[in-house]
Parts: C-alpha cells; sequence; structure tokens
C-alpha cells in the first residue's frame, strides 16, 4: 500500500515532459532505435550526439511522431503519442520542432511564416498574431527581415526565422535536428546564440548537434548514441573530461584533437 | 475577297468556344484538384477512386466521352441538367460536363506531377506545427504545386479549347460546328478552313504566352 502511493507520488513530482520507453524502431533490416530508454524533466537541456547514422536525427523526429516507431512507447507531458489526425496534430502543435534545411514556407514571407500556425492552428486572430511574430522576430534578430521571403535571407537568418516560427506556438518542448549542420560556419554563431538564450529562459529542448561548445555550455546532460543505441548519459563536464565507454572515447578523440 | 463570310455568324460561333472553353477550364480545374488530393491522400479508398477515375477517363476517346453525355446521360438516363425542354442549352451543358470529366484526369496528372516537386521538408514543417493533412495540402503543397505546374496547365488549356470543337458531335453550335456548315454551303474551303484555324490561334496563342509569363512571375523561388 505505501509502496504503491510512493511510486506514484514519484511520477507526479518527476514533472518528466518526454518519456521514452524501449522504443524500436527499424529501416528495411537496419535497426536504427534499439529499446531507447529516455526521459526528459521540464525545463532540461538535452543535447545529442554521435556519429553520422547512429540514429540521432530518427530519435528526434520520433517525438513529433515525423518517425514512426515499430514498438515501445512515447508520452509528452504525460499523454501518450496519437496515432494519427487531430489529436496527433493537437500534440504537434506543442512540440515545436526545427530542421537541418529550415524548412520555411517557401511561397509565404517571413511574418507569414510565424503567422500561419497562430492563424490556422491556435486560432489567433491576425492582428494578435501578427504582434507576437513580430516580437519574435526581433528576438531572434531578425525582424527587418520581415516582409521578405525565405530565399532571400542567409542561411542564419532563415533558421533564427524556423525557431521563431516555432516558438509562435508556444511549445512545451523544442526539438532540435542538427540546426546548425547546413550553415556556412561564419553563421553558426548566431543561431547558436537564440540557442543559448532560449536555454537560459528555462525552455525544455532536445538538441541532436555536432556543435560540442553548445554541449559542452548549454546542456544539462548529454545523450550519446551509437548504432542505433543509447551509449552514454551524463552532465557534459563529466562526459567531456571523463567518458566512460570505449565508443565515446573513440568518437570523442576524432572530433577534439584538432 | 471574305464575302463567303456574309450571312455567317463567325464571332458568335467563336463566342460559344470561349464559353465551352472558360466554363470546362474551371470545372475541370476544381475536379482535377480534388482528383488530384485524392490521389495523395493517406485514405487508400480516395487513392484507389483517384488512380481509377484518371486511368480510364484518360485513355477513352474524348468523342466516345461527349457522344455518351447525349445519347448515354441524356436520352436513356434522362439527365436534363435543368434544360429539358431547350436541345441547344442542354448540349451546351452536357458538352460542358464532358470536357471537364476528361480534362479534369490531365489536370490532376499535372497537379501531382507539381506536388512531387514540392520538397516533403515543406509538408514535415507543416505537419510539425500541428497543421492537419488537409490544411497542409491546401496551404502549404497546393499553393507551390500549382505556381510550379502552370506551364503544363497552359498545354491542357490549349489542348482543351481546340477538343471544344468535339462538341459540334451533338450539334453544339461552336465554330467547328459552323465551320462544317459553311463548308458545306461555300465554294472557297480552303479559305474557310483558314479563318477557323486562324481564329483558334487567335484564342490558344495569347493563351499560352500569358500563362508562360505568369509561370515565371509566380516561380517559388528556392
Amino acid at each position: 500500500m505505501t509502496k504503491v502511493s510512493v511510486a506514484k507520488e514519484d511520477v507526479a513530482a518527476s514533472g518528466d515532459l518526454v518519456v521514452l520507453k524501449s522504443v524500436n524502431k527499424h529501416f528495411g533490416a537496419l535497426h536504427v532505435l534499439q529499446d531507447i530508454d529516455l526521459t526528459i524533466a521540464r525545463g532540461e537541456v538535452v543535447v545529442v550526439i554521435g556519429p553520422s547514422g547512429s540514429g540521432k536525427s530518427t530519435l528526434c523526429r520520433a517525438i513529433n511522431r515525423l518517425e514512426t516507431i515499430d514498438s515501445g512507447a512515447i508520452a509528452i507531458d504525460g499523454k501518450p503519442l496519437p496515432a494519427e489526425g487531430k489529436e496527433l496534430a493537437r500534440l504537434r502543435a506543442d512540440v515545436g520542432m526545427v530542421f537541418q534545411s529550415f524548412n520555411l514556407f517557401a511561397h509565404k514571407t517571413v511574418l507569414e511564416n510565424v503567422m500561419l500556425g497562430q492563424i490556422k492552428v491556435r486560432k489567433a486572430d491576425k492582428k494578435k498574431a501578427e504582434e507576437k511574430a513580430r516580437g519574435l522576430l526581433d528576438r531572434v534578430g531578425v525582424a527587418n527581415q520581415a516582409d521578405k521571403y525565405p530565399a532571400q535571407l542567409s542561411g542564419g537568418q532563415q533558421q533564427r526565422v524556423a525557431i521563431a516560427r516555432a516558438l509562435a506556438m508556444d511549445p512545451k518542448v523544442m526539438l532540435f535536428d542538427e540546426p546548425t549542420s547546413a550553415l556556412d560556419p561564419e553563421m553558426i554563431n548566431e543561431v547558436l546564440e537564440v540557442m543559448q538564450q532560449l536555454a537560459r529562459d528555462g525552455m525544455t529542448m532536445i538538441v541532436v548537434t555536432h556543435e560540442m561548445g553548445f554541449a559542452r555550455s548549454a546542456a544539462n546532460r548529454v545523450v550519446f548514441m551509437a548504432d542505433g543505441k543509447i551509449v552514454e548519459e551524463a552532465v557534459p563536464d563529466q562526459f567531456f573530461s571523463n567518458p566512460r565507454s570505449d565508443r565515446a572515447k573513440d568518437f570523442l578523440s576524432k572530433i577534439l584533437h584538432h | 475577297m471574305f464575302d463567303f463570310l456574309e450571312g455567317y455568324d463567325v464571332l458568335g460561333a467563336f463566342w460559344t468556344t470561349v464559353q465551352l472553353t472558360l466554363l470546362s477550364a474551371v470545372g475541370s480545374l476544381i475536379w482535377g484538384t480534388l482528383l488530384a488530393a485524392m490521389r495523395v491522400s493517406p485514405v487508400p479508398l480516395m487513392r484507389g477512386f483517384g488512380t481509377a477515375y484518371v486511368n480510364i477517363v484518360r485513355n477513352i476517346p474524348l468523342t466516345v466521352i461527349i457522344v455518351f453525355t447525349s445519347i448515354g446521360l441524356a436520352d436513356i438516363f434522362r439527365v436534363t441538367l435543368g434544360a429539358a425542354d431547350d436541345f441547344e442549352a442542354l448540349s451546351f451543358r452536357l458538352s460542358i460536363l464532358g470536357f471537364v470529366a476528361y480534362t479534369a484526369a490531365f489536370v490532376c496528372e499535372a497537379i501531382r506531377s507539381g506536388i512531387n516537386t514540392v520538397p516533403v521538408g515543406q509538408a514535415e514543417a507543416a505537419r510539425a506545427i500541428g497543421l492537419s493533412f488537409t490544411q497542409v495540402l491546401w496551404l502549404i503543397v497546393l499553393p507551390q504545386a500549382f505556381r510550379s505546374v502552370i506551364g503544363p496547365l497552359a498545354n491542357v488549356l490549349i489542348a482543351l479549347t481546340k477538343n471544344t470543337t468535339v462538341a459540334a458531335a451533338i450539334g453544339v453550335a461552336e465554330a467547328a460546328t459552323l465551320m462544317k456548315e459553311m463548308i458545306e454551303n461555300e465554294a472557297q474551303t480552303l479559305a474557310i478552313g483558314a479563318v477557323f484555324a486562324f481564329g483558334f490561334v487567335v484564342l490558344t496563342l495569347p493563351t499560352g504566352l500569358f500563362l508562360g509569363w505568369l509561370s515565371k512571375r509566380l516561380a517559388v523561388k528556392r
């Protein structure tokens, strides 16, 4: 009796926002996600790193069901991920997503990109949506580009607009799928700075990235993936200075030594 | 030189051609878009219907379809389209029904190829902000798809303009019907043919040029 109530309190008090339990996924013969267990608490910033093909992007995309999973369970804010339809759309609205290739709506202006979800999904009125969009564009530093089309912006600017577009939905958690991998080197920092600021503001974030500097400075926890498995989880300092697994040691030696 | 034109309402006949074209174009654009939406929908029944419709309809000769609207729909099934006693109006409406049914299959395929030019990331980003399947299609994918297929749609529209001459088969008083009548009654057959050929070029050439310009102007920059 006592035991049961304690267990219940544990779940209630933990405040876990994203929970993955024994998640498996195959691409044909390739087992891309193997028994993934991962829990992300409210306000936590988790950085997922690992070599190419390790399943990090798939993991990220599975959390808002852009990739379906074969078995296991994913819950966001205590609700299991619905299979399809309106329920799924409602849940996706609460999960912000930033893509490697920006994916701004090419036929709409920057401002319209940030307003669209507010109007069509949140049913906000146009004036309020515009006000909020302009505020967010100002926050990510591209307010003066509001009336341009995405193709007229630099990669860094486009990615910051994409972040504003996701923030406009007031998401509970933000997913970043290699947000700086398609950027020229001099534009990476302007995007990372926006993400750092978000992390400081207490946003719950799951970030798939190769930016080890960002992982060190902004992450509460580093998750290291290889061959479809989570090999190691640790706080950044411990992970980078004293990795436990050979796979992580090998990976870090390849990327940190020049 | 053109006195053989006297007593014939050439402009009136071409006006009927223009009406047939415009009404059929609007109808087939709507029906064709719906068919394309069916063909990319996640519902297997809709996809199956769309695929079957396109593959059956586009492979039937237009003359057969137009004649069927008259002797099939009107004579056997008593479809009146609100014009039971007015033979002219009935044939006009029946032929438009036939043109829409036929042309929509081609419009559908043009739009579907346009949908394939829209990067998959556009739809993913739209789904990620919580838009429903229908919203993703109407707000994000189709607007971009349309802009990329204005050129191919111009081809369909030009073909439709010329296809309206098939309406002569069920007695619609459009350009080809009048041409046949004039050739029977007058001696200058070559000149008559030239006049009608010229009339169609006047209709279709500007259409092609205008839509070509529009497709460049509206192209989505990536």
